[in-house]
């Protein structure tokens, strides 16, 4: 749905970013499903909610453009990471929508990695992670299509993952709940950092970038399109109403 | 509404025709107004006008662009009369399914989001299959069922298959099992149809030449307020199995080196359609293993041509009317794949990947502690009859303990009921009592996905399991260090006598 709001018009998709955490998302992608090749998606001509869009043009292009940053500790993982890693099935009785589970499913995520992880992502005891980034390999996210996998790793803090591909399900529901940016790397970057190295990821038009602090290196990312302004909406629903697609209040 | 978004660059068309149930795009832009003066056009001239390769200059009329079975399934689901891979498209859902794990989410997302009075869309298009976690004394996970039970109460929901009765299974005739088996026995899978599941085996109904795909809870809170989804046309990759089957072969070992040979990426975001002589001459049940495994490789969805195997099983099981699509001639395929089914033998896929492949006869030094056989995948009848076949021919007892899980309340009778073709009248129930195996326990997904602590058969101690369920990643069935061997029921019982991982043809020529 987001997708239909969004133009190859790069001031409109920038301008459909929340006015308080402008962003800067100008290539066209699908929210949901990803193109390997901008090509096809330039072909998209959606129709736009003029009202809505109008008066978020109106108030962001008085803004300057910003960008989305975030820092923190990287948390490293293999390739096919898998939903059960993410967060085994024992703990899917926790019901997402329910604020006290969603905090709890937070407590678990990536708790079903292999021992063979020294470092675990949440400590036994804590709720929330001290990594913000996490770094994967490819198919992130494979598996089941449980949505307590991006949910368990945005309630434990975790604001951003950066994997060389993602599982299809996974990367729609990471957007669908924006609970964590799923951002695509170029090259694998899974072998060239390590658990606990500090970490920027800098969402910017075009060119946006993982820097590691650590090693001093600096990665570029492919740019996570339409994608972006959903969420920082905050998720599709909170998206689709800002931009005026579904109704402001429900009943 | 359909009609509002189209990656065509011919199609484009007033949102004042939107009919979207919510009140979305209530107003158009200047901007594509005017686009749409540009290229407004009629649906007729679209299909003329649809971008074509291979179309020679100088043809006219109604010229007909090669689809496939899922690009047809989705155009009329769009109610387009024309979409290529990479359309995003509004799509109209004709089935969503949930289940116990994520239907309370996906409830709360509906009522958080479209009010705490708001009505589902249509509530005899609403299926809710309690499955994951029903015989366990894990107060969450029944309590999950309770808050199915409210819902689907307040929505009046048309098909709710509930328990009460933990205690005895039989208890419940409403209960049914595990969703995706349940589903096709119930009559939901229907050829043409759109099915979305909050669960990534959703797929398995691409066996009925449905387009079945799993989707997440908030996606799913949208399906149930709105009827709709935004979908992206998936490019098709083409499967086609020919030759005879050899008999020790099934349908788990054909999906087992597909994936051995695309990678558990192999086909993400793309569909995977089955064809070829080998594909006609499996039952449904087979087709249903084949279809529910693509998400292992990635797949979006996996689509079968319905033929008369596939009428014949949907005909008796619904008076729904439904319409069967089929690819075209000059369909485009992204990827065309072809194997002699004849010269295949028994696969596994080894710890901790459904993509690890490796012949069944090269691993037959690895000492195995237990068997599974149940779940979506290897939990049907016809799974539990070939093992009990193989039990059978050997006229052996289990070497390993042996647990059995029928998938639904309907598998579990046939189970007791049918004969074995060949055993001289006896059920799959006296065979596997007479083998050694543990008693064909209370229908669910029980110990596929781990589950709670107290699930039947979950792996609790790090061992290794020969499984004739779908996933292999580490704590798949509960123990992080536990090993699984996916594999087809006729590999599982040969395991199970032999206590190593064996290749059927033991037991079997």
């Amino acid at each position: 749905m987001a997708a239909s709001l969004q133009s190859a018009n790069p001031t409109l998709s920038r301008t459909l970013a929340s006015p308080n955490k402008p962003s800067s998302f100008a290539t066209f992608r699908s929210p949901f499903l990803r193109f390997n090749s901008t090509s096809v998606a330039s072909n998209f001509k959606p129709l736009v909610s003029r009202e809505a869009s109008s008066s978020f043009v109106t108030r962001s292009a008085a803004e300057p453009q910003e960008r989305k940053t975030f820092h923190g500790l990287c948390y490293v993982v293999g390739d096919n990471i898998d939903t059960d890693q993410i967060i085994p099935a024992e703990f899917l009785t926790l019901v997402p929508s329910n604020p006290e589970e969603y905090e709890k499913l937070g407590s678990y995520a990536l708790v079903g990695l292999p021992a063979s992880y020294k470092e675990r992502f949440v400590q036994p005891g804590e709720m929330k992670t001290k990594y913000s980034i996490i770094i994967g390999g490819e198919n992130f996210g494979c598996g089941s299509s449980r949505e307590h996998a991006p949910v368990c790793l945005g309630a434990a803090g975790a604001k951003a993952v950066v994997a060389q591909s993602y599982a299809r399900i996974f990367f729609r529901n990471s957007v669908a709940t924006g609970e964590v940016y799923p951002l695509d790397s170029e090259v694998r970057v899974c072998d060239e950092c390590t658990t606990g190295d500090v970490a920027t990821v800098e969402l910017r038009e075009g060119d946006s970038i993982l820097i590691n602090h650590t090693t001093g290196k600096e990665y570029k990312l492919k740019p996570i399109g339409d994608a972006g302004p959903v969420i920082d909406a905050g998720g599709i629903f909170a998206y689709a109403r800002k931009a005026g697609m579904i109704p402001s209040a429900a009943a | 509404m359909a009609s509002v978004i189209s990656s065509s660059p011919f199609l484009c068309k007033s949102s004042s025709k939107s009919d979207l149930g919510i009140s979305s795009f209530p107003k158009s832009s200047q901007i594509s107004i005017h686009r749409c003066q540009k290229k407004s056009i009629s649906r007729k001239i679209v299909s003329v006008m649809a971008p074509q390769k291979d179309r020679s200059p100088g043809t006219t009329g109604s010229v007909k662009t090669g689809m496939t079975m899922t690009e047809k399934i989705l155009a009329r689901a769009s109610e387009k009369s024309l979409v290529v891979p990479g359309d995003n498209i509004w799509v109209n859902v004709d089935v969503l399914m949930t289940h116990d794990v994520c239907g309370p989410g996906a409830f709360g997302i509906f009522k958080r989001e479209f009010g705490e009075k708001a009505k589902v869309w249509d509530p005899e298009k609403i299926v809710v299959i309690p499955d994951h976690y029903i015989f366990t004394a894990d107060k969450r996970a029944n309590r999950n069922v309770d808050i199915m039970r409210e819902h689907c109460r307040e929505q009046n929901i048309k098909y709710f298959y509930d328990i009460t009765d933990l205690g005895n299974f039989k208890a419940n005739p409403d209960y049914k099992g595990v969703c995706h088996v349940a589903l096709a026995q119930e009559g939901h899978c229907r050829p043409g149809e759109v099915l979305l599941g909050t669960d990534s085996h959703t797929c398995t109904a691409g066996a009925f030449g449905q387009f079945a795909t799993g989707i997440g809870n908030t996606d799913a809170g949208f399906v149930l307020g709105t009827g709709k989804i935004l979908l992206k046309v998936p490019p098709t990759m083409r499967f086609i199995l020919d030759g005879e089957m050899p008999s020790y072969l099934q349908a788990k070992d054909l999906i087992l080196q597909i994936i051995g040979e695309i990678s558990v990426a192999g086909a993400t975001y793309k569909t995977m359609e089955f064809s070829g002589t080998t594909i006609e001459s499996l039952s449904m049940e087979e087709r249903m293993t084949l279809c529910n495994m693509v998400v292992e490789a990635g797949g979006k969805n996996g689509v079968i041509p319905p033929d008369a195997t596939t009428l014949n099983y949907v005909e008796n099981r619904t008076s729904v009317p439904f319409e069967p699509v089929y690819s075209d001639g000059n369909a485009s395929f992204v990827a065309d794949y072809r194997f002699d089914v004849s010269k295949l033998e028994p696969v596994v896929a080894k710890p901790h990947s459904p993509d690890n492949r490796a012949l069944a006869r090269e691993c037959k030094d690895v000492k195995i502690d237990r068997v599974y056989i149940g779940s979506c995948t290897g939990g049907k009848t016809e799974d539990f009859m070939a093992a009990a076949k193989l039990f059978h021919a050997a006229g052996r007892k289990v070497k390993v303990p042996t647990f059995l899980v029928p998938a639904t309340q309907k598998v579990w009778m046939d189970v007791y009921a049918l004969p074995v073709p060949g055993a001289g009248g006896k059920t799959c129930a006296q065979i596997f009592e007479e083998a050694g195996c543990d008693t064909p326990a209370s229908p669910s997904c029980g110990a596929c996905l781990g589950g709670p602590a107290d699930t039947y058969a979950r792996l609790n101690e790090p061992q290794v399991c020969v499984s004739t369920t779908n996933r292999n990643f580490p704590g798949r069935m509960g123990h992080k260090e536990g090993q699984i061997y996916l594999a087809s029921p006729y590999t599982a019982a040969a395991s199970a006598l032999t206590g190593r991982v064996a290749d059927p043809r033991e037991f079997l020529q």
